[in-house]
């Protein structure tokens, strides 16, 4: 392990019927129809996950009350084979805007075919996400859950790191 | 570090366990708590803890005649396993949402 890779990447990939074209498509466009409705961070229940196409578009949960809530944001879009996004849930389960504390979450799509698509995804600076101040401001205030694990995890990234 | 990774991912693989580790998450919280919070018993509340307790997710510790869990702070790898389990839900998913699309080209983008 080098000094570099504080917390392990976390790998996950599917193969999909669609031509990748498509496969990129239906990712992006309609992440509403699939996306685990049983997770997300908003008070009411979600209605619907939106990525909104190109660069710096916003990655959010609508829920049925009507509320939004901000996942991150699209940092490279390069249809139809790459895909990076930020996830910027912090310890309090609340979107942190500063990009140095965001983890990033790549999708790439490669065709095996002319009608199936290789989708892997690598969720990676894990280590970011427990950095910050708010994440410290949340341990001092709240103490425990959560927090404690973010906490631990960044004694864990600054022990590797030296 | 990994040794027990798979098995921490298993032990979120039950919906209910997953609540209640997402419960505690929020708040370090007792039985009683959690058993007011979920649609469940507070037998079975224990019984999902001890399990989780098992494998190392969740501590627990007395605080006057209640105990109370908390997700292990020393568990560096249940944020992983969280998380992992949160992207192989979400890709199976994906792969079954986008098999129904291929069957129904007119409804794909």
């Amino acid at each position: 392990m080098t000094n570099t890779a504080t917390v392990p990447s976390l790998h996950g990939e599917a193969m999909v019927e669609l031509p990748v074209d498509q496969a990129f498509a239906f990712f992006t466009d309609s992440i509403g129809r699939w996306w685990p409705a049983e997770y997300h961070i908003g008070p009411s229940d979600m209605v619907d996950t939106i990525l909104e196409s190109g660069p710096a578009g916003r990655w959010y949960e609508r829920g049925a009350d009507g509320s939004e809530c901000e996942w991150g944001k699209v940092l490279v879009w390069e249809p139809p084979h790459q895909l990076v996004v930020t996830w910027q849930i912090n310890g309090n389960w609340q979107y942190d805007d500063d990009p140095n504390r965001a983890s990033e979450i790549e999708v790439r799509f490669s065709p095996d075919g002319p009608h199936q698509t290789l989708v892997e995804l690598e969720h990676r600076h894990l280590d970011r996400l427990v950095g910050g101040q708010a994440v410290h401001d949340t341990i001092a205030e709240a103490g425990g859950g959560w927090s404690s694990v973010l906490n631990a995890l960044a004694r864990v990234a600054a022990a590797k790191s030296r | 570090m990994n040794a027990g990774e798979g098995g921490e991912i298993g032990l979120l693989g039950d919906p209910t366990r997953r609540a209640i580790f997402e419960h505690l998450a929020r708040r370090p919280s007792s039985v009683g708590e959690l058993a007011d919070r979920l649609p469940i018993t507070r037998q079975a509340v224990s019984q999902h803890l001890q399990v989780l307790k098992d494998g190392g997710l969740v501590v627990a510790t007395a605080v006057g005649t209640k105990r109370i869990y908390r997700l292990n702070p020393d568990g560096v790898d249940a944020l992983r396993g969280y998380f992992q389990r949160i992207w192989d839900d979400a890709l199976t998913s994906f792969q079954k949402a986008s098999d129904q699309a291929a069957i129904s080209p007119e409804e794909t983008p």
